[in-house]
């Protein structure tokens, strides 16, 4: 821990740490405009506008 | 409570029990004569009284609740209503504090009614006790619904919340010995810390439990945020609080760091409670409860995902903006302003992302005060966001950093969103839980909230004004290069403001005792039949005679 000088900080910051964020970044965003996953989305923002009536068990009518 | 256990689970309830009780005999037998041997009495009469509630009912009939079918909602009423109780509590210490500030003989010259024991009072009673039970609770109706899944658990729940607020009671019992580790918002000694860590984890094991059971593709972003809020405040505890106790028999404990890493360590910790305990949190609540009050869905619930990452992201860096001007590195610093300025981005995109949802419900807005509780939040959120990004900046914060606009600041986020939203989803949760048409009195909710607001505001402007004469009179020079005003001279400019402020904290004291009076007689209201449902719920509640659908 001592040897973390701020030259040392701001290599990892400027190197692994910049890569890493910005693969973060576009990984958030793939998975959030990723065509696939819109109707998952859209499905889970109305389904908790009815969940009061209890668990869901397999025997609901369709 | 104790019928709805299978036998199994009332042995091992009473099992629980009896540790909890043989560990407070052994604090009180080892600790006498110190705050610890105190608290190990609380812990054993608790112990003791809670064996003879679940003792009485152990050979009670085994329950019939098909719990395939049912929610688990008992344990979520407990915690409603002790949120209540300590949001009585706490802003009672907090009202009391303030008039104290004002008029110093409200002091009482009781070594316990000193400034330093009882402002913690304050803050633990208002973040913890209030803020902390309406979290668990509400968490716990978000986890159930939005997975269409029961709790996984029927004593854990239960465990969760009188072991969290066993916790909550040994530390304000503590503070008022003069217990403290003097760590802001950290106060409580190593015991009552271990004590928390091990309730905290049955709760995130409780909580994933729950949502592997889950009958829906996709997690709701709202246990996104819950789960942020337990994980993180698991990690930050833990971390802040490494201590090595004087001795085992005592409460005294030192911390593991020292000098500029101890003030680093416990103001990552101060700001990310602030991140994860305050907003992450009650952002669970805010995306639960306001589309389900207006009845529309979230407006972008891509952008609810891009917002929690960019908040969780960023947040976790901001803390070093609490030591601007101090011993710590410029850099580290400069790090966390950086920060806290583009922490503005994730946290607007929240708020914009609750008042779309309501832009085209406006009348309900207008007519409803438990939404319009939701859409002031949302506002104060927005607000109080900007100008917490505004005073992390090195220059502006030299003038607000240990003046009263700091206080004003947290009392915008603590009162004006963190509060409000909490008293929104309360009030939309306890019919929905106590299966009631609605609450006792609409009038009363609208009477809440005008006096929440008119409070919020008083105080929030008092000290806004307060913090920023004080900061003023502390850097102006006279002709001869020295400073103008004494120490004394801001005080006699503070006074009417301090006035103003505990008239304000009287106010939303008053909304809360209100409220807590609309919840209670809500609760025991017999004119309100029980909400009938078409599905079977608990065994003994909510079931027409005849099934609707036949």
């Amino acid at each position: 821990m001592m040897g973390l000088s701020h030259d040392a900080v701001v290599a990892i910051a400027k190197s692994f740490g910049l890569f890493y964020l910005i693969a973060m970044s576009v990984g958030i965003c793939v998975y959030a405009f990723w065509p696939r996953n819109r109707a998952r989305f859209t499905h889970a923002k109305h389904a908790i506008l009815e969940d009061e009536d209890g668990p869901l068990t397999g025997e609901e009518p369709r | 409570m104790i019928a709805k256990f299978t036998v199994a689970e009332r042995q091992w309830s009473l099992v629980l029990l009896v540790l909890t009780a043989l560990a407070g005999l052994a604090m009180a037998a080892l600790g006498a004569g110190d705050a610890m041997g105190v608290h190990g009495f609380i812990v054993l009469i608790v112990s003791l009284g809670l064996i003879f509630v679940v003792g009485g009912g152990l050979f009670a009939p085994e329950p019939t609740e098909d719990r395939r079918r049912a929610y688990y909602d008992d344990p979520i009423k407990l915690g409603l209503v002790l949120a209540m109780v300590w949001a009585v509590i706490g802003m009672g210490v907090g009202d009391w504090v303030a008039w104290m500030l004002a008029y110093p003989e409200a002091r009482f010259d009781a070594a316990w009614s000193s400034f330093g024991r009882v402002r913690p009072v304050h803050t633990t009673g208002v973040i913890f006790g209030f803020g902390g039970n309406a979290l668990i609770a509400t968490s716990m109706h978000v986890m159930q619904r939005t997975s269409r899944a029961r709790m996984a658990g029927q004593v854990s729940p239960w465990f969760v919340i009188i072991g969290y607020n066993l916790f909550v009671v040994m530390a304000v019992s503590g503070y008022l010995m003069g217990v403290t580790q003097s760590k802001e918002y950290a106060e409580a000694e190593w015991y009552a810390d271990i004590w928390l860590v091990i309730v905290w984890v049955t709760y995130f094991v409780l909580y994933i439990r729950t949502l592997a059971r889950r009958n829906e593709p996709h997690i709701y972003v709202a246990n996104w945020y819950y789960l942020a809020f337990i994980l993180v405040v698991a990690v930050l505890h833990i971390i802040n609080n490494l201590a090595m106790p004087a001795s085992l028999t005592a409460a005294k404990s030192y911390s593991l760091f020292s000098g500029v890493q101890d003030a680093m360590t416990q103001w990552w910790y101060g700001h990310n409670a602030v991140a994860f305990f305050l907003t992450a949190g009650f952002l669970g609540m805010l995306y639960y409860y306001l589309p389900k009050r207006a009845n529309r869905p979230i407006y972008s619930y891509r952008l609810s995902i891009l917002s929690f990452w960019g908040i969780t992201f960023f947040y976790i860096w901001v803390g070093s903006h609490h030591l601007h001007y101090t011993a710590l590195p410029h850099w580290v610093q400069t790090l966390g302003m950086t920060f806290s300025v583009m922490l503005l981005v994730p946290s607007w995109a929240s708020a914009g992302n609750a008042l779309m949802t309501l832009n085209g419900a406006w009348h309900k807005v207008r007519d409803d005060a438990t939404l319009r509780f939701m859409f002031v939040a949302a506002v104060f959120y927005g607000l109080s966001t900007f100008e917490g990004s505004f005073l992390a900046i090195r220059p502006v914060n030299s003038l607000s950093h240990y003046t009263d606009w700091t206080v004003a600041h947290v009392h915008a986020g603590a009162m004006g969103w963190v509060a409000l939203i909490t008293f929104g989803a309360i009030y939309a949760a306890v019919p929905m839980i106590w299966r009631r048409e609605t609450m006792y009195s609409w009038k009363l909710v609208e009477w809440h909230f005008w006096l929440a607001l008119a409070g919020t505001m008083i105080y929030v402007f008092a000290m806004w004004n307060s913090g920023i004469v004080q900061g003023l009179m502390w850097r102006t020079y006279n002709e001869a290069g020295t400073l103008q005003y004494s120490f004394v001279d801001t005080l006699v400019a503070m006074h009417p403001y301090y006035i103003a402020r505990a008239i304000g904290g009287l106010l939303f004291l008053t909304g809360a005792v209100v409220g807590s009076y609309n919840i209670w007689m809500t609760i025991r209201e017999v004119g309100h039949e029980a909400k009938a449902r078409d599905v079977p719920t608990d065994s003994e509640a909510g079931e027409p005679a005849v099934p609707v659908a036949e």
